[in-house]
């Protein structure tokens, strides 16, 4: 019970800095990526803080043996670079160009009970369990899913 | 048109950061929305499940707290057709299972640790979104 309470935390400071920097904006997001419209150049800042901040943040934590109330680390250990990774990012860019949220920026304004985020969040949910189906249909295993989150 | 905001997006940036630190620190674990909400919709395990449930509640809490801050709520414009969102948020959906990773996952977490899987991801989906986002607006003219 005692990791509730800071996760809880954890995810109210990660949603209010999406809420804070704008990624929770589909108008905003899609201008950032308008580059030859009316572009929006503030999701750098977003993504330059964040990056800035965990760079540094993780090889400080990473250097400890571990974690404060878990008995190790879960950090991704795959190294593969393969058409699965390549293939899978390019959709998820055609899906983000098209809707103007992305799992991170949806999530934390399921709280605001807006119609067009709710769609979002189902229609993301069926996704993934479409593509879970799809995995264990093409390698014949069920757990096959659980080894690839990141 | 919206309005450039470089204070706010580094300070939301810099929350996001924090957030991905700390979630290393205390649970060990990626702050990754992707891996978040699909060990939530199909747990594992109830103890693999409770921590990400925790998070989710903090996260779709933000809103409220931001509310009783501000007075206002977070501007969500949404210039995107209702069927052109459930589309994407499928497509988003099979993306990031295929690909193991979103923005927060690859984007923050991943790139902080100089994971070439999550630098190659990022640059995909990048250059993915500016190419689907220039097609829908100045090719079919959405």
């Amino acid at each position: 019970m005692k990791h509730l309470i800071p996760a809880f935390l954890i995810g109210l400071l990660f949603g209010l800095g999406i809420v804070i920097s704008g990624m929770a904006n589909p108008a905003k997001v899609l201008n950032f990526f308008d580059f030859a419209g009316t572009w929006d150049p503030s999701l750098i800042f977003v993504m330059g803080g964040a990056l800035a901040v965990t760079f540094i943040g993780y090889r400080v934590v990473l250097a400890r043996s571990r974690p404060l109330v878990e008995g190790q680390f879960h950090v991704p250990t795959n190294r593969t670079i393969d058409a699965r990774l390549i293939g899978g990012a390019a959709l998820f860019g055609v899906g983000w160009g098209m809707a103007g949220f992305c799992p991170g920026g949806a999530l934390p304004v399921i709280g605001t009970a807006r119609t067009e985020v709710l769609l979002f969040v189902a229609a993301l949910i069926a996704g993934i369990f479409t593509a879970q189906a799809l995995m264990r249909l093409a390698q014949g295993k069920p757990s096959v899913s659980q080894t690839l989150r990141q | 048109m919206t309005e450039f905001t470089p204070f706010a997006s580094l300070f939301g940036g810099v929350m996001i950061g924090l957030s991905a630190v700390l979630l290393m620190l205390v649970l060990g674990r990626v702050m990754g929305a992707t891996g978040i909400l699909t060990g939530f919709v199909n747990p594992t395990s109830g103890t693999d499940w409770s921590w990400r449930a925790a998070v989710l509640a903090g996260m779709v809490s933000a809103p409220l707290v931001y509310f009783a801050v501000t007075g206002g709520m977070p501007t969500i414009e949404v210039p995107v057709s209702t069927p052109l969102m459930l589309l994407g948020g499928f497509i988003v959906g099979i993306g990031v299972t295929f690909g193991s990773g979103c923005t927060s996952g690859h984007g923050v977490c991943g790139m902080a640790r100089l994971s070439g899987r999550s630098i190659t991801a990022t640059l995909t989906f990048m250059v993915a979104t500016a190419a689907t986002v220039f097609v829908i607006r100045h090719v079919l003219g959405g």
